[in-house]
């Protein structure tokens, strides 16, 4: 085991190259609409218990249930409303179980990333060949389903190995979501080398982070989104960030909670230099205008001092 | 079904402490500090410079703030490392905005694996204080001495030589200590330590090597402590922050000089969302007649030259 996951270097977060997002925006803003598929009875990881109650846990699963029955279609109404397209952290079963959804998703181009086969399998346990093998099932049934190959990945429940980021830029994938320690996207080391990158997928912006670890209440964290994008849109006249909202259709969509977040969404798309965009297209764009920049930047700054 | 005979037993039922750690003395009946230049309230902002190992051992417990999910936890290791990485050149930028003179404390680890960020630091020319080896490596009721010894000194040793600073300021990870820490840590030359929350102002605590002074540094004012275990909003930080300097200033008007000692997080108040907090607050401190900002060695340095003149 190692102190240090060694994915990506120290850099610090002043004096960087200056970023330009697309049409010399300051900020690229993404939402991120975690669609999960939760099993009644999944079997029981050795490290990880599914659910803290015995089986059937009826509240928690049934919960998430009506984040694809009723939240889905009211979050994807607002955020069209706002011009945004979803980018999906997408337990890929939910294809099979609920294609109705992906179509709904794919017709208006929102993008499709992997977020694992379902959100109660976890990484803990399996070995790199058993990853291997969950991370291209949920390559192939997105690409199945929607015609494209996944660019990002976002480890299901969060759960990792120390392998996760290779097997998953083998499988042909450009960024990740599964780590949490910068606002701008940074280059990631993975062992087939290529250029691989973590994308800022914010999880202190996470409802469920704010909802059920928090502990904050709805308009509350519709301030909170406010607080956070002022100041990453502030920051972004010295170099273009990364904001992100992660959102879940049991926490966001309940009735008691849209009303905060489209105020907080009718904010953010309020603001001429934001681009409105999805995980797929800023990885897109970095790799081509910034990550060889960035990678000779924090090379210098390893060698020099402050 | 009863209990053994000791438990109506009380061997230190007398007047002051059920130790000889520190003389028993009320805050209202001490004799008056007077600060320099009719300073009547000093800012101590203490900055926990913090390394979380990813392999954490959680011995005996699992530090707060620390790993929680299975290894390899990307998830914690990542928000931590935030903080060193992006919250701290927040906090920088206010702390010069507002003329703020920290000290940092520092995980030798850290400063081992960051080359950049300490001499970001040290170019400052403020205080570096020890907050031991890292996050992970605690120091707790029933260790060994030995190796306790050999933290300590290990820490230390790596942190006076790579930030060129005596560090004689002290906080353990956590907080948590042996029976055996204050002992070793004046051994090693340590002036002062913050891990006794007993006080809201310096006090002498007794080792087997000479006093340590105790220096206050609010536990209940932590951004961790209020934000992250209590789980009050960013906005009630502030105003608990607030209402605690109008307070002390008020009670310096009467009783003597006070230290508003707040020990803060990058990880925690580095956040985009929460940094216009920190600054909140520094702003309205730092707007008040008769506060002025210091670090543990200057209270330290200060106090020590009192007593002796």
């Amino acid at each position: 085991m190692k102190e240090d996951p060694q994915l990506y270097d120290y850099w610090p977060y002043h004096n960087r190259p200056k970023i330009e997002w697309p049409n010399g925006a300051k900020m690229a803003f993404w939402v991120a609409p975690n669609i999960e598929f939760y099993e009644l009875e999944p079997p029981q990881n050795p490290h990880r218990k599914p659910w803290p109650q015995a089986t059937p846990a009826v509240a928690g699963y049934s919960i998430r249930d009506y984040g694809n029955r009723v939240g889905h279609v009211r979050q994807m109404q607002l955020l069209e409303k706002y011009g945004i397209r979803g980018s999906i952290s997408l337990s890929t079963a939910l294809c099979d179980h609920h294609p109705e959804i992906i179509e709904l998703c794919a017709e208006r181009d929102w993008e499709f990333f992997s977020h694992g086969v379902y959100n109660t399998r976890y990484t803990y346990g399996l070995s790199e060949e058993q990853e291997r093998e969950m991370i291209q099932d949920s390559v192939d049934t997105i690409e199945k389903h929607t015609g494209k190959k996944p660019a990002g990945y976002l480890a299901p429940a969060l759960s990792h190995s120390e392998h996760t980021m290779d097997l998953f830029a083998e499988a042909g994938g450009t960024y990740t979501c599964d780590l949490f320690h910068d606002d701008q996207p940074t280059p990631v080391h993975v062992r087939n080398g290529s250029k691989f990158i973590s994308i800022p997928y914010s999880l202190e912006m996470n409802d469920t982070i704010a909802y059920v670890v928090n502990k904050i209440e709805p308009r509350r964290y519709g301030q909170i989104i406010k607080d956070n994008f002022d100041r990453l849109y502030q920051e972004g006249d010295e170099s273009g960030t990364v904001m992100c909202i992660p959102t879940h259709n049991y926490q966001v969509s309940c009735p008691h909670r849209l009303r905060a977040f489209e105020q907080a969404l009718e904010y953010i798309t309020g603001h001429s230099d934001v681009w409105v965009t999805t995980g797929r297209e800023i990885a897109d764009y970095y790799i081509e205008h910034y990550y060889d920049q960035s990678l000779a930047d924090i090379k210098a700054k390893s060698r020099s001092t402050a | 079904m009863s209990l053994d005979r000791r438990f109506l037993e009380y061997p230190q039922r007398k007047y002051g402490m059920d130790h000889d750690r520190y003389e028993w003395s009320m805050l209202s009946e001490r004799p008056k500090v007077s600060w320099p230049n009719e300073v009547k309230l000093g800012l101590w902002i203490n900055v926990g410079m913090q390394f979380f190992p990813l392999n954490q051992r959680g011995e005996p417990f699992k530090v707060p703030g620390g790993m929680t999910m299975p290894y390899p936890d990307l998830r914690h290791f990542s928000l931590r490392d935030y903080g060193n990485r992006v919250g701290i050149y927040r906090f920088l930028k206010a702390f010069d905005k507002y003329n703020i003179k920290p000290t940092f404390a520092f995980n030798s680890r850290l400063a081992e694996r960051n080359p950049y960020l300490l001499d970001a630091i040290k170019e400052r020319g403020d205080e570096i204080a020890c907050h031991g080896l890292h996050m992970d490596a605690l120091h707790y009721g029933g260790q060994s001495i030995e190796q306790e010894r050999e933290q300590i000194a290990q820490a230390l040793g790596s942190l006076r030589d790579l930030s060129g600073q005596d560090v004689i300021g002290w906080i353990s990870p956590a907080r948590s200590e042996s029976e055996n820490t204050p002992d070793l840590l004046a051994e090693h030359g340590i002036k002062y330590f913050s891990d006794w929350v007993n006080d809201d102002m310096p006090y002498s605590f007794k080792t087997k090597h000479g006093d340590l002074m105790a220096m206050p540094l609010s536990n209940e004012l932590d951004d961790q402590f209020i934000l992250m275990s209590n789980l009050h909003s960013e906005e009630s930080y502030v105003e608990q922050i607030c209402d605690a300097c109008d307070f002390l200033l008020k009670e310096a008007e009467t009783q003597g000089g006070r230290i508003l000692g707040l020990n803060i997080h990058p990880w925690m108040l580095g956040q985009p969302h929460r940094i216009g907090k920190l600054e909140a607050v520094l702003d309205y401190i730092s707007s008040q007649d008769s506060v002025c900002s210091v670090n543990g060695a200057q209270i330290y340095q200060f106090l020590t030259d009192q007593t002796i003149s």
